[in-house]
C-alpha cells in the first residue's frame, strides 16, 4: 500500500521543483525521433485512396491498373481486412466495436464520409504510390448525406447504418436511426424545482466539431516478417492499445505484434486510435517489406478526429438568493460516421460542480457523414459545460449577483457527487473559487469595448492500467521504463517521483518509454492519468528496489532486515559501528550477492478524483468588424500536487488556448455535397502567437488523498470551461447573447447589429 | 525523369545532392539527406514546423524547391548548437519549459534565431508577430514568448 504523504510532508527535494526535462536536449536539437523520422532498409511507401463522397455505396473497386504500375508492390482493399460481427449490448460508456473500427480503417460496403479510406497501395516511392491511387477505379452510387446532428436525428434523415436501432428508448424502435443511443440522468423533481424558481433562463447552443490540431500528422512504419512477427513504429498515445486493436482487427495473436511508440508530436486524444496501422501491416505482410505511411495534413483533417459538434438546449431556474433549483438539459453529440461520441461525459459535465436538487439531462449519440469523432481533451465536457455556464452567468446577471458568488452558493463539497453519480472525495472546488474571486484580474478595470467572462469546469480524471519496470544498474543508476508515451513532459515527473522515493539526485534516474514487448499492459496516455497512475507504478517499482536493497544490506551486515531502514538514498541501521551503505555501493554488491535488482509494478489505479478549473478572461470586441481579441486570461486549477510545475502550467495554458480557438476561430466548412473544404491550417484557423496575451496560471494544490504525492491530474480540465469563459466575455463585451461557436467576426457583428439595431 | 545536381552549404558544410524538379527543400532535407530535425507539419507553408534559415532568412522548407538552393547557405536545427554547447535560445527553451511535445520546437527556434539577428531587442508584441507563422498546439505560446525574450536579453548581455 502507498503511504499517504499529503499532510505529513510537503518539503520535497524533487517533487514540485522546476527542473530541465530529461528529453529536452534531444527536442531542441532535432535529435528526437517522431513518427516520420524513422527509416527501415528496403521500406516501401504506403498511400491511402479516400472517398470523394460524403455518403455512397461502393459498387466495385478495380485495382488491376494500379497493380500493373511499375514500382507498385501491393494494393489492399476491404477484402484484405477481416469481417467482424457488430458489438452487442449491453454497451459500456466507451464503445470499441471492431465491426466499426475495421470499417473505419477501410470502407467495406459504403463510404460514410469525405476522406473514408477505400484502398491503399505500397510502392517503391511516394510518387509512384500517389500515381497508383489515381489508377484505382471505384464505382460509387452516391447517396443523400447529413452533417448536422439535429437533422440526422429526424425520422426522414438519410440513414448511415441500416442495422442501427436507437438504444435507450421505449418501446424499442422498428426503424433504423442515426441515433445510436439516448442516455439520461435524473434526480429530484424537475416540475417542483421550476415551480420554486424565481428566475428561469433558457439557452440553445450549437458548437462546431473541432480538430485536436496536433502539429505532427499520423506516421508509422510496419514491418512483417516471414514467420508472422510484426514490428510497428508509430506515433500514438498508447502503443499497447494500438497493439490490441491491430491484433483484433486483423485477427492476429497479440504477442506477434511489437509496437514501439515514437516521440509524439501532440495528440490531445486524437492519437488514441488506429487508422493506417492495420492497413500498413497488411501491406507489409503482402510485400514482405517494411511499409511507411504518413498522412498529409489534408488527410489528417478529412480522416481523423475531431471532437463532436453539438446542438444543446438548457433551461435553468434559480431562487432569488441564487440557489439553482432546476436544470433541464439536452445535447445532441455528433458521433461522425460511427457510433461512440462521449455522451456520458457530456451528461456528467452539465452541472456536476453544483448541488442542484432537480435535474434531468439527456444526451443523444448521433451518426452523421463526417469522420468518426475521437477523444479531444476532456471529451464531451467543453460543449456541455458551455450552455450550462452561460446560463448560470445569465441567472447571476438577472439576480444581480456576482457570478463567482453564485457558484460559491451552489458549489458541491467534499463527499458530493457528479450528475452521473461519481462520488467525490476530498476536492478543491471552494479553494479554486475563492482564489478566482480574490485574484486581481477579477477586480481589474476594463477598457472600452472590453468584457470579462468567467466559467467553471469540472472533470473526473482517469486512473487505470499502468505498468513500470525499474532496473537498478550496477553503477547505481536506475533505468525507469514506463509504457506511456510522453506527450507533455511526463518523463520529468516520473524521474522526480523516482528520485524522491529513492532519495537520490535526478541524474541517477533515467526514464524511458519502452515498447510493448518489454513490459506489462499500459493504457493510453490520456484522461490526465499518466502522472497519477503511471506515477504510482513508478513509486511502487522503486519501493520494490528499496525493499530488496534493505534485504541486501541486512544480509551484508548479517542483521535482521527490520533493523535496516532506507533514508536519503542509503541503507542505515541503528546498530553501533555499522556505516550506512549508499545506493551505489549496494548496486555494486548486488550482482555478486544474489543477482541484479529490479522492481516492477502492474496496477489498475483508482481514485484519481475530481478536479475543478476556473477561468477569467477579458476580450475586446472591435465594433466595426466583430473581431474578438483576448486581452487577459487567468486559469485557476486544483491539480492536487504539481510534480513538475512548469509542465503543469504549460498544460493549463495550452488547454485554455485550445479553448480560445474553439470559441473564436475553429470550424469545419463543408460544401453542399458534404465535402470538407478547409483541410489545412490556413483555413482551419488555430490560435497563433500574435492572437494571444500571456496566460496567467494559479496552481491550487488540494492534495488527492489517493495518491502518495497528492496528484490529481492536470491535462484536461483547462479546456473544459475555456469556450464558456471566452463566449461569456464576448457576450459582455459586445452586449449580445451567443448562440453558436465559433464566435467569428461576421457572427459577432451580426449579433451586435441585431442586439443594438442597425444604427 | 532526370534529376538536378545541387550544391549547397548546410550548417557550414558543403553538401551535394540530386533531386527531382518538384521535390521541396523539406523533402530533400528529410528524405535525401536524412536530416529529420526539420519537421513536416502541413506541407503548405501554414504551420512553420519546417522553418530553416536560407541565406539569413527564416523560410518554410516546404515552400522552396530543392533545385532552388544551389549555391545557398542553409541553417537547420542540426547546426544550431556548437558541438555540445547549446545556443542561448535552446538553453532558454529548456529553462522556461517552452516545449511540451516538441514537434514545433526546431521551426520555432529557427524563426526566433532569424528574428533576433534582425531585431536583438524585440518587444513582446514583436516576438508574437515574429512567431505568428509557427503553430504550437501544446503551450499556448506563453512560455515560448518568455524564452525568446529571455534569450534575447542574454544574447544582448553577452555581446556588450
Amino acid at each position: 500500500m502507498n503511504e499517504i504523504k499529503n499532510d505529513a510532508k510537503t518539503n520535497y527535494k524533487w517533487v514540485g521543483k522546476r527542473t530541465r526535462r530529461p528529453d529536452g536536449p534531444d527536442k531542441v536539437t532535432g535529435r528526437a525521433r517522431y513518427g516520420d523520422d524513422m527509416v527501415m532498409a528496403g521500406m516501401l511507401f504506403g498511400k491511402v485512396l479516400r472517398s470523394p463522397h460524403a455518403h455512397a455505396k461502393i459498387l466495385s473497386i478495380d485495382t488491376s491498373k494500379a497493380e500493373a504500375l511499375k514500382g507498385v508492390k501491393a494494393v489492399v482493399t476491404h477484402k484484405d481486412i477481416p469481417e467482424h460481427a457488430p458489438l452487442q449490448p449491453p454497451y459500456g460508456p466507451v464503445i470499441a466495436d471492431l465491426h466499426d473500427i475495421s470499417r473505419n480503417v477501410m470502407a467495406r460496403d459504403k463510404v460514410l464520409y469525405d476522406g473514408h479510406p477505400v484502398a491503399a497501395v505500397a510502392a517503391t516511392s511516394e510518387r509512384i504510390a500517389r500515381q497508383a491511387l489515381k489508377l484505382i477505379e471505384v464505382e460509387y452510387e452516391v447517396l443523400p448525406h447529413v452533417l448536422d446532428p439535429l437533422e440526422a436525428a429526424q425520422p426522414d434523415a438519410p440513414v448511415l447504418h441500416e442495422d442501427q436501432f436507437t438504444h435507450g428508448i421505449e418501446p424499442a424502435p422498428e426503424k433504423p436511426s442515426n441515433v445510436f443511443r439516448v442516455v439520461s440522468s435524473e434526480r429530484g423533481d424537475l416540475d417542483k424545482g421550476f415551480a420554486e424558481a424565481d428566475v428561469i433562463v433558457e439557452r440553445e447552443f450549437r458548437t462546431q466539431p473541432v480538430h485536436q490540431g496536433y502539429i505532427e500528422p499520423q506516421a508509422l512504419i510496419a514491418s512483417a516478417s516471414e514467420d508472422g512477427a510484426v514490428e510497428l513504429w508509430t506515433t500514438t498515445q498508447g502503443h499497447f492499445v494500438i497493439r490490441a486493436f491491430c491484433a483484433r482487427v486483423l485477427k492476429m495473436d497479440m504477442a506477434t505484434i511489437r509496437v514501439t511508440a515514437s516521440e509524439i508530436g501532440g495528440g490531445f486524444g486524437g492519437k488514441n486510435n488506429v487508422y493506417a496501422e492495420p492497413v500498413a501491416i497488411r501491406l507489409s505482410q503482402k510485400t514482405g517489406r517494411p511499409v511507411r505511411m504518413v498522412m498529409t495534413r489534408d488527410e489528417v483533417f478529412r480522416g481523423t478526429g475531431p471532437a463532436s459538434g453539438t446542438y444543446s438546449h438548457i433551461r435553468m431556474g434559480a431562487k432569488k438568493d441564487g440557489t439553482i433549483v432546476a436544470v433541464e438539459a439536452e445535447i445532441y453529440n455528433q458521433a461522425g460516421a460511427f457510433k461512440g461520441s462521449p455522451v456520458g461525459r457530456s451528461l456528467d459535465s452539465f452541472i456536476s460542480s453544483y448541488t442542484v436538487e432537480n435535474v434531468r439531462a439527456t444526451a443523444y449519440d448521433v451518426c452523421v457523414n463526417r469522420p468518426k469523432v475521437a477523444a479531444y481533451r476532456a471529451p464531451g465536457a467543453p460543449m456541455a459545460t458551455l450552455p450550462a455556464e452561460l446560463a448560470i452567468n445569465e441567472l447571476a446577471e438577472k439576480l444581480g449577483m456576482d457570478p463567482i458568488d453564485m457558484r460559491i452558493k451552489n458549489a458541491v463539497g467534499d463527499g458530493g457527487q457528479s450528475l452521473n453519480g461519481v462520488k467525490y472525495g476530498h476536492i478543491g472546488l471552494m479553494e479554486v473559487l475563492e482564489r478566482a474571486k480574490n485574484h486581481d484580474h477579477y477586480k481589474a478595470p476594463l477598457g472600452a469595448n472590453q468584457g470579462r467572462g468567467f466559467a467553471l469546469g469540472y472533470w473526473m480524471h482517469g486512473g487505470g492500467l499502468s505498468s513500470v519496470v525499474a532496473n537498478l544498474l550496477d553503477d547505481g543508476t536506475v533505468a525507469i521504463a514506463t509504457g506511456n508515451p510522453d506527450i507533455g513532459g511526463s518523463r520529468s515527473s516520473m524521474r522526480a517521483m523516482a528520485a524522491e522515493e529513492l532519495g537520490v539526485d535526478l541524474e541517477t534516474i533515467k526514464p524511458i518509454v519502452a515498447d510493448t514487448g518489454s513490459m506489462g499492459y499500459s493504457h493510453l496516455t490520456a484522461g490526465s492519468r499518466t502522472t497519477f497512475a503511471t506515477g504510482m507504478a513508478v513509486i511502487n517499482s522503486v519501493q520494490e528496489i528499496i525493499e530488496k536493497l534493505r534485504a541486501l544490506a541486512a544480509k551484508k551486515w548479517d542483521i535482521p532486515v527490520d533493523e535496516v531502514t532506507w533514508e536519503a538514498g542509503q541503507a542505515v541501521t541503528q546498530r553501533d559501528g555499522i556505516e550506512a551503505l549508499t545506493l551505489k555501493q549496494l548496486a555494486g554488491m548486488a550482482t555478486k550477492m544474489g543477482g541484479a535488482i529490479a522492481g516492477h509494478s502492474e496496477i489498475n489505479a483508482g481514485g484519481a478524483g475530481a478536479a475543478f478549473c476556473a477561468q477569467i478572461v477579458d476580450v475586446e470586441v472591435d465594433p466595426e468588424t466583430g473581431f474578438v481579441a483576448p486581452k487577459r486570461y487567468t486559469v485557476i486549477q486544483d491539480v492536487g500536487r504539481a510534480v513538475s510545475p512548469d509542465y503543469v502550467e504549460g498544460q493549463m495554458q495550452g488547454g485554455a488556448v485550445q479553448g480560445i480557438g474553439w470559441a473564436l476561430n475553429e470550424e469545419y466548412i463543408y460544401d453542399d455535397k458534404g465535402r470538407l473544404q478547409n483541410t489545412g491550417f490556413l483555413d482551419y484557423r488555430m490560435p497563433v502567437a500574435s492572437d494571444l496575451p500571456m496566460i496567467d496560471t494559479v496552481i491550487v494544490e488540494v492534495p488527492n488523498p489517493n495518491h502518495p504525492y497528492g496528484v490529481r491530474g492536470v491535462g484536461e480540465p483547462p479546456l473544459v470551461p475555456a469556450p464558456a469563459a471566452v463566449a461569456s466575455a464576448v457576450e459582455n463585451a459586445a452586449g449580445i447573447k451567443a448562440a453558436s461557436l465559433p464566435l467569428s467576426p461576421p457572427k459577432v457583428l451580426d449579433a451586435m447589429e441585431r442586439a443594438h439595431g442597425e444604427g | 525523369m532526370s534529376k538536378h545536381l545541387v550544391t549547397a552549404t548546410i550548417n557550414g558544410d558543403e553538401v551535394d545532392f540530386t533531386c527531382h524538379a518538384d521535390q521541396t527543400l523539406l523533402e530533400v532535407l528529410r528524405e535525401n539527406l536524412l536530416m529529420t530535425g526539420t519537421k513536416n507539419g502541413c506541407g503548405s507553408g501554414d504551420c512553420g514546423a519546417c522553418t530553416v534559415i536560407l541565406d539569413g532568412r527564416a523560410i518554410n522548407a516546404c515552400l522552396v524547391l530543392g533545385a532552388e538552393v544551389d549555391g545557398a547557405e542553409i541553417e537547420t536545427i542540426e547546426g544550431m548548437s556548437k558541438g555540445n554547447e547549446l545556443h542561448p535560445l535552446q538553453q532558454k527553451f529548456l529553462d522556461h519549459a517552452a516545449l511540451q511535445c516538441g514537434i514545433c520546437t526546431p521551426g520555432i527556434l529557427n524563426t526566433a534565431k532569424a528574428l533576433l539577428e534582425k531585431n536583438p531587442n524585440p518587444t513582446e508584441t514583436e516576438v508574437r508577430f515574429g512567431l505568428a507563422g509557427n503553430l504550437c498546439r501544446c503551450t499556448g505560446y506563453d512560455k515560448i514568448v518568455r524564452a525568446v525574450m529571455d534569450a534575447a536579453a542574454e544574447m544582448r548581455a553577452n555581446q556588450s
